[in-house]
């Protein structure tokens, strides 16, 4: 029963039954850092993650 | 969570406006509100001719798209930097920018800084012993150079940027820490002209780096995704980290800090304004645009340099 977020070249697997909000701080991801994709549309962070899920993370910030 | 027009599902939720939209109301609320932007700060009007900055990045070239949506004469200026590390960075975004470019039939023009100068950016950066190391500084004179001059040369009216929420309040934030009240004044939506100087703007300095991301996306604009390969521990990067910490703790922290500077500043209360402005800038014998030295400007004095050092 996992779900899976993808950000760049890494892997987190957090529990299915969790919100992404909750899934990306579990996983140390700061929210307002990322966009979540899942099967091509964008998702709230309210979303429930199912199992089987993999969450394409889109890293948002640019610059130097 | 629920779109606030429709009830169809969100694609997105703003925080700090406790805002819901789905993609189709996404894609017309971004356009609504650049317009709303643009009309508040004076940007420009409809007659006016745009020159946009694009790097090939999510941010510049959403705003070419959005303003030719809004139905403005805007074209494209691509500043070729000569950046590979490996992965060919300016290459691919180059490429990036100029598909966007023929995809749209929008006209863009393209610099190549070592064609036109005889370096790339990193060379540059070493000839010149700017930067502490990194090429940033030196790009950010040549950029400011070359689209300054290409504004001024193709008779553009102003001078547009993809400088989002995220960039505006990393840089204010930076400034303050240093209390460095010049650079904090000079900050604003709307740089005007002077002479030798076309006008800047930044439609987007109202949106969030996360908004511009998701309007990319939702639009289907293909952008370079790698960040500068130079970009890596940068300054502004860590400040921009630092802020999303905060965002997330405090929604909306990023929008106040960001606005009532602005305000504070229009208020006239921030600093005393005073020796701040265009009042002692002087023309470069050799390009013509303005300098504080009386002598030739920076940039033109880093190409003399690079110029009589032997290639490396």
């Amino acid at each position: 029963m996992i779900a899976k977020l993808i950000l760049r070249d890494k892997v987190y697997e957090v529990r299915a039954g969790m919100t992404l909000l909750d899934a990306l701080k579990k996983s140390s991801i700061v929210p307002e850092s990322v966009i979540a994709i899942r099967d091509g549309e964008l998702i709230t962070d309210d979303e429930v993650l199912r199992a089987g899920d993999e969450i394409k993370l889109v890293a948002v910030i640019s610059g130097g | 969570m629920k779109c606030r027009q429709c009830d169809q599902k969100a694609s997105i939720h703003m925080r700090q406006h406790k805002l819901a939209l789905c993609k189709e109301h996404y894609l017309e609320w971004i356009p609504e509100q650049t317009a709303r932007f643009i009309k508040k700060y004076g940007m420009f009007t409809p007659n006016e001719k745009i020159l946009v900055a694009v790097s090939g990045g999510k941010d510049s070239l959403s705003l070419w798209d959005i303003l030719v949506r809004l139905g403005y004469q805007a074209d494209g200026l691509y500043l070729g930097l000569g950046i590979d590390a490996g992965i060919n960075y300016s290459h691919e975004s180059q490429r990036l920018a100029q598909k966007f470019a023929d995809e749209n039939n929008l006209k863009l023009h393209v610099v190549d800084v070592e064609k036109e100068y005889g370096h790339s950016i990193p060379a540059l950066s070493e000839i010149s012993h700017r930067g502490h190391g990194r090429p940033c500084a030196v790009c950010g004179l040549a950029k400011r150079h070359e689209m300054n001059r290409i504004a001024r040369d193709f008779g553009y009216d102003v001078l547009a940027t993809g400088h989002n929420l995220d960039d505006e309040a990393a840089v204010l934030f930076g400034n303050t820490l240093k209390w460095s009240s010049e650079y904090i004044l000079r900050q604003s939506p709307v740089l005007p002209s002077a002479d030798g100087l076309a006008r800047k703007v930044k439609p987007l300095c109202r949106f969030y780096e996360r908004e511009m991301t998701a309007y990319a996306i939702m639009r289907g604009i293909e952008y370079i995704y790698d960040e500068c390969p130079f970009a890596d521990g940068s300054q502004s990067i860590f400040y921009k980290e630092a802020l999303n910490q905060l965002e997330t703790a405090r929604s909306g922290a990023k929008l106040i800090f960001y606005l009532s500077f602005l305000e504070a500043k229009k208020s006239g209360h921030l600093f005393v304004e005073k020796n701040v402005g265009q009042s002692q800038l002087h023309s470069c014998p050799t390009c013509g645009q303005p300098t504080s030295t009386p002598d030739f400007c920076s940039f033109c004095r880093m190409i003399q340099k690079a110029a009589e050092t032997p290639d490396q």
